[in-house]
């Protein structure tokens, strides 16, 4: 690779008891690229997500971030860290007890010490660029329905102008259409802002939508990873069964949850 | 099922330490990042609002009714000794020393510390907790810092507010149905107040306000699993802040009074 990788994981793994959930992870991510990590509910895409942010911490392996390992960080540190990233939760997470330009603007005035007047200004533009007029800000997140939260949790997410953009689930619980705006509005700001940005999900149509190379995730191992253009014709049985949605396969259900 | 008994109480055992470890590694984490900086200081007064203002109406009934029987309690049994002019005495000792603080602890723990881990517990399960670390905002320094600090400044004012009310109680009852003298009344209540009495009481206080907002707090902020989980968290919160209350009361009173 000729430019170094913007995210570098090496052998991570993770396990809760003796129910191992990753079992070693490789994976680089170039500045700019947008990764998306598939696989099936409770295979562990949401425990490498949260490794890779630093919400918890893997048993062994190395998170490297610009060069920069992560893992094992302390508190200062890691903050300093958490100001490259941004991070799009599955069901939005948006503080109930603020308004939502209050949510947007939590970044720039909680952390970065910016003056509230301001930050609004900064939350009505963000708001704007995910097409939500300013007369949105003045209500609470529990007066909007699924995919205008999911919307004001995406402005909150480029709200500080990330390097980094992390998407979990974006397009989970959303109707068709909306689920198509909302991949939209995230390739549009990725690219606006030249950001890096790795999603999971199993929304195969979000997937291809978002994502300039793909890996699949399977029993604790990236099983298959490349571009989005080579996936229906990787010749891999588990990734054919994922992509196509069918009952019979190599793949087994998973019971419990991690 | 056939466990031995002595299996039981090992279990027993372990998952007891276990947690009041992990309790006491809450507390010193959240202790530590509410004494560096950044303050959050309108999270605080937020706080200090919610306990104490939020909190008049429950503890000043609680402390006026208790205040009324105390003096009607112990006048019934006084008036067998011809004792009756001790009444405004017990009354205030009783109240700055033991009632009032307890009390209005119960009380507090019972509205505050429920609301807490509710909603501390609530923006567990949404993740609302991991989104103020992914916007560089420890939870322990925006969440818990400011409630605890809230809850050590506030309980002791209001308690000396309870106290007050409570002396009221008893001064009502006193005046108007056991025919006291007004004045004689309240300079009973006086002469005979210790500077101690009230002293320990605010210490119980405070005391209290940090195992309330502490015990809101840790319970809400392990919480897992959904509406459960925050339902289960609520009622942890409640029942180990009134336990701790009754058990530091004990240690407390021993430390200020025994000889």
């Amino acid at each position: 690779m000729s430019t170094p990788p913007k995210i570098a994981l090496r052998g991570v793994t993770k396990a809760f008891g003796a129910k191992k959930v990753l079992q070693g992870i490789d994976l680089d991510v170039a500045p700019g690229e947008s990764v998306v990590v598939i696989g099936g509910s409770g295979t562990g895409k949401s425990v490498l997500l949260k490794c890779i942010l630093g919400l918890m911490r893997p048993d062994s392996g190395s998170i490297k971030i610009d060069g920069k390992e992560t893992v094992g960080l302390g508190t200062r540190e890691r903050e300093d860290v958490m100001r490259k990233f941004g991070m799009l939760f599955q069901g939005g997470a948006l503080f109930d007890s603020l308004k939502v330009w209050q949510n947007v603007a939590f970044g720039p005035i909680q952390s970065d010490g910016m003056a509230p007047a301001k930050a609004k200004e900064i939350a009505i533009a963000k708001l704007g660029n995910v097409g939500l007029g300013p007369e949105i800000g003045e209500l609470f997140p529990s007066e909007l329905s699924g995919g205008m939260q999911k919307r004001v949790a995406l402005a909150r997410a480029i709200a500080r102008e990330p390097e980094i953009i992390f998407f979990d689930e974006p397009t989970t619980g959303l109707d068709p259409i909306m689920a198509d705006v909302i991949n939209d509005l995230i390739v549009k700001c990725v690219k606006d802002l030249g950001a890096t940005a790795v999603s999971i999900t199993h929304d195969m149509a979000s997937a291809r939508k978002i994502g300039h190379r793909i890996a699949m995730l399977y029993d604790g191992h990236l099983i298959w990873q490349g571009p989005v253009s080579e996936i229906d014709h990787c010749g891999n049985a588990h990734v054919e069964q994922f992509i196509h949605g069918k009952a019979e396969g190599p793949i087994k259900m998973q019971v419990r949850k991690l | 099922m056939n466990v031995p008994i002595v299996t039981l109480l090992g279990r027993m055992t372990l998952a007891f330490l276990a947690s009041a470890g992990a309790v006491t590694t809450f507390a010193f984490e959240a202790i530590r990042q509410a004494l560096r900086p950044p303050y959050y200081r309108r999270q605080i007064l937020g706080q200090m609002l919610e306990i104490g203002y939020y909190s008049l109406p429950v503890v000043g009934l609680t402390a006026i009714f208790t205040g009324m029987v105390l003096a009607l309690q112990s006048y019934t049994g006084f008036a067998r000794f011809s004792a009756e002019s001790a009444i405004p005495n017990v009354v205030v000792v009783s109240l700055t020393r033991e009632l009032g603080p307890v009390l209005a602890g119960l009380m507090v723990a019972g509205r505050v510390g429920a609301a807490m881990a509710a909603e501390i517990g609530t923006m567990r399960v949404t993740e609302q907790i991991d989104a103020l670390t992914t916007l560089s905002t420890d939870p322990f320094k925006y969440l818990v810092a400011p409630r605890l600090i809230a809850g050590i400044v506030t309980l002791p004012i209001l308690v000396l507010v309870a106290d007050i009310i409570g002396v009221l109680g008893g001064w009502l009852v006193g005046v108007y149905k056991l025919d006291f003298n007004d004045a004689a009344y309240l300079r009973n209540t006086v002469d005979f107040l210790q500077f101690q009495d009230v002293f320990s009481g605010l210490v119980k206080a405070a005391v209290f306000g940090f195992l309330i907002t502490l015990m809101g707090c840790y319970h809400g902020y392990t919480s897992k699993g959904g509406a459960q989980g925050v339902g289960m968290a609520t009622t942890n919160a409640v029942v180990s802040a009134s336990i701790l209350i009754l058990t530091f009361n004990y240690f407390i009173t021993e430390a200020f009074f025994a000889r």
